[in-house]
């Protein structure tokens, strides 16, 4: 199915409020063609890759800003590898220490967006770097 | 008041704009030549002939001066508007004001309080400098907070980490990562007794900024007084406490927006009957704006808000002078100068006119709307972070020259984490500046009277009444607010923002202009992990300690007067003295109420 547009869940993982920023890029993602999944406020690591699964998303997109980012990447990619789920690509954004940014992709994040970041930038990511799983 | 060419249409709303006719041509050419006009008589500028003669050579002025200025160096944008899309026209005039009634402005201290809420404002007593401040231990605070009284700050203010804000113990597994993240870890009373080591309570005034569980939080404060000795009708302070903002905008909460309210109105009723010196909600536009609202949405819907609450009051019974005169308001100020400070002048117009005529106040205070301010968080910028201080002395200028009562400035690193102590005291200094410094601090509401602060005044408040009608329509805030009006309102705007920013309508510096191939390195606060196990510990500590009976039967009271309709802040009062937990008490909500959710809605 080489014309399925990518399935992208947008997700807000512990009990942080600030939506604004995952809510303009779910907007942003939908606008350039992708059919985006929001979790909504305040999900578990088991909660997101429980709707990962369930909605066959080709990669989960996390946004924190509460500074639980070290806790909360890790899990749900652990999770994603006990689920067999390895080839959902996790990435993310928030407010989120340069110097974090490294021991995250160690863990397997595939890119973080820091603030300022563009929503183009985003998609242009997204679409080189992501694509429809078989 | 005078718009581009173009504009001239919608410019026909006031007198002063109409095209020029024979008569303004030959008044033109006096225009022209300055040397001649001032040897001519003098035109007064408030009598009927002065403002006649004066609208003719604004004609002029418009038609031949402008006009050629422009088409020689043309305007930098094709129409010019404030950050909420007000728009700007060329030139405001004393005929833009010819219409104003003295009840507009008043007088300081006075009806409508246009001009502020005290006759002589910061000529008698500055504004409160009051920083945020909390993370980590209860420890770890309450040495930041003697730091900050050492240095001069005023008054108490605490953050919460967020499993406390959302009613969860620092032991809970939604509690992974987030103890002593963003704000202090609190579980029991044990975590207050430590908080406030060392700090009199009747010497200070205490700001919590905490909703959904705020009712804990007040009743462990009123607790921890007790046992220093203070009665509760002694201490000072405010707590957040506004949920509906919570749901438009912060979200953050425990149960659905009705009980959540009638937890907010038993508090709001138990404070004014029994703590008289503290405010038991802070209406607050903040987190409103920071999600993205424009000043114009900031000020409808936290309007809106505060007449949600008056109404419940008022539908319990209350009569309105007893328990108005205590609520309190918390503004943004964001970065269009002028824009922010007529925000705070229509909204103490705005809240007069509401309380009096729609409410039928009859105490002055009741009618006087003070607030708290704190510069705008989501402007300042991870990029060339130093810029960062000069974006919050500029905020920080707006909200003093819009007359607040107390005042935050944010810090330089807080796009990256919690702020050092040294980029607090930067924070901090920078209020000291404008206090002692400036001289903005010698003179009462200083830009009234000018012609574009008065129209940007009296812009924002029809704007934001025509909000506020839209949502009386709707059937109130409330029913508003469970359709989801506001939230939809905010999240266009935000994303309009974010796409001017992106399409270089909107500059930001160091970040879409002006960029620095190298970031200017910060250090930032770092939070141990390892502090979430100490505050487990000494969870764990309280719970062994305690007696189970007391805490279980103190609990069934707060689960009875739950589901009746007694009073929650008694029995909460007493479930904390009997270490009940937070997140014990807020289970208690859950299983009366169910714990709320909010769909996935973008």
């Amino acid at each position: 199915m080489p014309d399925r547009k990518l399935r992208i869940l947008v997700a807000k993982p512990g009990l942080d409020g600030h939506d604004r920023g995952a809510k303009i890029i779910a907007r942003a993602l939908r606008d350039a063609g992708m059919e985006v999944i929001y979790t909504g406020l305040h999900q578990t690591p088991e909660m997101i890759v429980s709707a990962a699964i369930q909605e066959d998303v080709d990669a989960i997109g996390m946004s924190i800003m509460s500074g639980a980012h070290m806790t909360l990447f890790p899990a749900v990619i652990d999770l994603l590898g006990k689920e067999d789920a390895k080839d959902i690509l996790v990435f993310g954004g928030g407010i989120i220490p340069d110097a974090d940014i490294p021991k995250l992709k160690s863990k397997g994040v595939a890119e973080i967006f820091t603030p300022g970041s563009s929503t183009q930038d985003i998609v242009k990511w997204i679409n080189e770097h992501i694509s429809t799983r078989a | 008041m005078v718009h581009s060419a173009k504009k001239l249409v919608a410019a026909k709303r006031r007198p002063a704009a109409k095209p020029a006719s024979k008569k303004t041509k030959a008044k033109a050419t006096v225009a022209k030549a300055p040397a001649k006009r001032a040897a001519a008589k003098k035109i007064p500028v408030y009598d009927a002939a002065g403002l006649r003669a004066q609208a003719k050579l604004l004609a002029g002025w418009e038609k031949h001066a402008l006009a050629k200025s422009t088409e020689k160096v043309p305007n930098r944008r094709a129409a010019f508007t404030t950050d909420s899309g007000i728009p700007i026209p060329d030139l405001l005039t004393v005929a833009d004001r010819k219409g104003e009634s003295f009840d507009a402005l008043g007088l300081p201290g006075e009806w409508p309080y246009t001009r502020g809420t005290q006759p002589s404002m910061y000529r008698s007593r500055l504004w409160t400098m009051r920083q945020f401040a909390g993370f980590g231990t209860p420890k770890d605070t309450n040495q930041r907070f003697k730091y900050l009284i050492s240095q001069g700050m005023t008054g108490l203010s605490t953050a919460f980490d967020m499993p406390a804000l959302m009613g969860y113990d620092c032991d809970h597994p939604m509690s992974r990562g987030e103890v002593g993240k963003e704000g202090v870890a609190i579980s029991t009373l044990k975590d207050f007794e430590i908080l406030f080591d060392g700090i009199k309570l009747d010497q200070v005034t205490t700001s919590m900024t905490i909703n959904a569980s705020a009712i804990v939080a007040l009743a462990m404060y009123v607790a921890v007084a007790e046992r220093q000795g203070v009665p509760m009708a002694k201490l000072g302070g405010t707590i957040q406490n506004d949920m509906l903002k919570e749901y438009i905008a912060q979200k953050e909460w425990i149960v659905a927006p009705r009980p959540a309210v009638r937890i907010v109105t038993d508090m709001i009723e138990f404070c004014s009957r029994h703590m008289p010196k503290w405010h038991a909600v802070s209406i607050s536009g903040y987190h409103i704006r920071e999600a993205g609202a424009t000043a114009v949405q900031e000020l409808a819907f936290t309007i809106a808000d505060g007449i949600g609450y008056v109404e419940e009051c008022v539908k319990r019974g209350l009569p309105v002078d007893e328990f108005a005169p205590r609520l309190s308001f918390f503004w943004d100020v964001h970065n269009d100068f002028f824009e922010e400070v007529a925000k705070f002048r229509a909204a103490r117009r705005m809240w007069a006119k509401i309380m009096r005529d729609r409410f039928g106040a009859k105490d002055p205070r009741s009618m006087m709307l003070r607030t708290h301010a704190q510069t705008a968080g989501v402007s300042l910028t991870a990029q060339q972070p130093y810029n960062n201080v000069v974006r919050v002395s500029l905020q920080a200028l707006a909200a003093v020259l819009g007359g607040t009562q107390s005042l935050h400035t944010n810090s330089l690193d807080e796009t990256y984490a919690l702020p050092t102590e040294d980029s607090v005291t930067i924070a901090l200094r920078t209020q000291q500046l404008i206090a002692h410094e400036s001289g903005v601090d010698r003179v009462v509401d200083p830009l009234a009277g000018s012609y574009y602060v008065e129209y940007l005044t009296d812009e924002m408040e029809k704007r934001a009444f025509d909000y506020i009608r839209r949502i009386d329509e709707l059937g109130g805030i409330i029913r508003a607010v469970e359709e989801g009006y506001p939230q939809k309102e905010i999240g266009e705007s935000a994303y309009r923002h974010q796409r001017e920013v992106e399409q270089g309508d909107r500059l930001i510096v160091g970040v879409n202009a002006f960029k620095s191939a190298s970031p200017a390195p910060i250090n930032l606060l770092h939070i141990d992990d390892r502090l979430a196990q100490e505050q487990q510990d000494r969870l764990a500590d309280v719970k062994r300690t305690r007696d189970a009976a007391k805490v279980e039967a103190a609990l069934a009271k707060v689960e009875a007067a739950c589901r009746g309709t007694d009073n929650l802040m008694p029995v909460v009062i007493d479930a904390v003295k009997a270490y009940a937990t937070l997140g014990e008490i807020s289970d208690v909500f859950r299983k009366v109420w169910g714990a709320y959710r909010e769909g996935g809605i973008f």
